[in-house]
């Protein structure tokens, strides 16, 4: 069978069910592409001889009753995989070896799926273009001096380049919906609670999430009706009542009330995206939604808001990182110093930026002025949408506000880059799902995107919208394979 | 607001990263651009507004206090970059 790679997840699992396939060659398919796209530099680590074994071993003992029978897939290097390096992008945990498994890894493994290795992203997920990774930066199949988004990039560069049938990335302020938009793919950030952070690389626990990051709608809800569980190793999981998503996905959304926020029609945006935004809800129209002009009064406080709780959150976890127990350690005089030149060395330039917001924000006579504060706008951001949620089952927003960047061009002024992320960080600060979906072409033929944002556990619903929305939109990616030679 | 070297030396001390006069400079600069920007949420009044400090509304579970994971001594110590097999090595600590 030709063009293995060319097929979506739910193409491949009905092929190898129907055992037209076998994870071998579909394992083939996917390392060869990937040995000939190392242009992209999606991967930290490749693990293709473990996963061709694994594909055998699986054909040799077909288990075909499971979700993802002999499917092979890369994930974001944020996940921590047993014996497998993980390094989160950051010259401190450069050899890493984890001695455990992720709860989302495991969940994909428990259904069949097979790792062919490790994709590359920002340091600690703090970036919007992959550009901080200490493993260099990733190139998006749309174009090779664009960014692929951040931080999930080589996730989504690989997804679109299709090196993997699917992945998943994790998204803290938009970090699988913005990389997804940049690349034509679609992200889904689930709600908070959703998806065990359990053997993830911690960066700001109160708003990290792990997400499916698919070539469509239908292959988004089967990924994310594998990963989503509750897990008592994580204190923050919640005990509700999961869809079976693929199964329950339907394109009928009549009726659904979707919302329209005014507040972001920020000053400045293109007008593509005011035309792309439009156009979204003609499409919503069109599947017999119903449209509602709402507020969210709060917006503009999203991002400051986000820039004290995340910095802080990540000060905390990042302690952990001393050159001791693991990772990388700089010679120091004595123990002190070895720590200060540990970190100075094994930290990049934004990480230690975002290090030193989070302790000065909650050093001794600074916590009531800006982290105090902050969590107080928080609650105002939710309170805006539990208000919203009142009168509309849905919200449509751009995902971005803008196409992708070019490599380079947003790496020295820290502000333009974080200004990326105003319309998905509202939806991690309350917790909330919401899912970009391609939706168009801006006049240099680069994707754009548009976000469903859901309220808490609806992930089917906003699943639902994408699906109908996607026929409609009936978007096609333009990835010409000038990577292969 | 303005946020001086002597702050950002001060800062680098709590965070245990060493910065030399250069790295302070450039640090300063970038703070004080992004603290600039959070500046915007003194617009607001709080004054009665509950913090939101987790969005999981769920009380905490308690499970049976069990050692689940085998003994994996020898893969945790591989994993630190000084040992002497059977200890985390720093530097000396007490004279």
């Amino acid at each position: 069978m030709s063009d293995i790679t060319k097929q979506t997840l739910s193409e491949l699992v009905n092929n190898i069910k129907e055992k037209k396939l076998s994870s071998s060659e579909v394992t083939q398919a996917f390392v060869d592409r990937s040995e000939k796209s190392k242009e992209l530099n999606t991967y930290i680590t490749e693990d293709f001889s473990n996963a061709l074994d694994k594909a055998k071993k699986f054909d040799d003992n077909p288990k075909l009753d499971l979700k993802l029978p002999g499917i092979p897939m890369a994930v974001k290097d944020l996940f921590c995989t047993a014996n497998v390096r993980t390094t989160a992008g950051s010259k401190i945990l450069n050899n890493f070896v984890p001695t455990y498994e992720s709860t989302v890894t495991q969940n994909i493994w428990n259904e069949g799926a097979i790792l062919i290795g490790k994709l590359n992203c920002d340091e600690f997920a703090m970036g919007s273009s992959n550009e901080t990774s200490f493993f260099g930066n990733v190139q998006n199949p749309i174009d090779k001096n664009l960014v692929p988004g951040g931080s999930s990039g080589g996730s989504s560069s690989a997804v679109a380049a299709q090196l993997t049938p699917i992945t998943i990335g994790t998204d803290t302020g938009g970090s699988i919906r913005q990389p997804a938009s940049f690349t034509g793919t679609v992200g889904l950030k689930p709600t908070y609670g959703s998806c065990s952070r359990y053997g993830i690389v911690a960066f700001a626990s109160s708003l990290d999430q792990a997400g499916p990051m698919a070539q469509n709608v239908q292959d988004c809800a089967l990924l994310q009706e594998v990963i989503s569980s509750y897990d008592q190793k994580d204190s923050t999981s919640i005990d509700f009542k999961r869809n079976q998503y693929s199964k329950e996905l339907t394109k009928d959304i009549k009726g659904k009330k979707i919302g329209i926020p005014k507040e972001y029609r920020v000053d400045g945006m293109p007008k593509e995206i005011d035309d792309l935004w439009q156009k979204g809800i003609e499409y919503a129209k069109d599947c017999g939604a119903e449209i509602i002009d709402i507020s969210l009064p709060h917006t503009n406080y999203a991002l400051p808001t986000y820039y004290i709780v995340a910095p802080a959150e990540a000060s905390s976890n990042l302690a952990r990182y001393d050159g001791v127990k693991y990772g990388f350690r700089a010679d120091g005089e004595n123990l002190i110093d070895m720590y200060e030149k540990t970190r100075s060395e094994g930290f990049g330039a934004e990480v230690q930026r975002r290090i030193m917001i989070g302790t000065y924000v909650l050093s001794s006579g600074y916590y009531d002025a800006y982290y105090l504060k902050a969590q107080k706008v928080r609650k105002l951001i939710k309170n805006d949408f539990d208000e919203a949620y009142k009168k509309v089952d849905a919200i449509l927003t751009p995902s971005t506000p803008s196409s992708a960047f070019k490599i380079g061009e947003k790496t020295n002024d820290p502000v333009s880059m974080y200004l990326n992320d105003i319309f998905t960080v509202p939806v991690n600060l309350a917790g909330l799902p919401g899912i970009s979906i391609p939706a168009g072409h801006d006049s240099k033929g680069y994707p754009l995107g548009l976000q469903i944002i859901g309220k808490a556990f609806d992930e089917q619903n906003i699943l639902n919208i994408a699906y109908a929305m996607e026929e409609k939109i009936n978007f096609k990616n333009k990835i010409t394979d000038w990577w292969i030679k | 607001m303005s946020i001086d070297l002597k702050t950002i030396k001060h800062i680098s001390k709590l965070s245990r990263i060493s910065v030399d006069e250069k790295k302070a400079e450039k640090l300063a600069s970038d703070l004080n651009s992004i603290f600039d920007f959070i500046e915007k949420l003194n617009e607001l009044k709080t004054e009665n507004v509950e913090p939101l400090t987790s969005v999981a509304e769920t009380t905490l579970k308690l499970r049976p206090d069990e050692v689940k994971s085998k003994n994996l001594r020898e893969q945790i110590i591989k994993n630190s970059p000084k040992d002497n097999e059977d200890y985390f090595v720093v530097p000396k600590v007490i004279e």
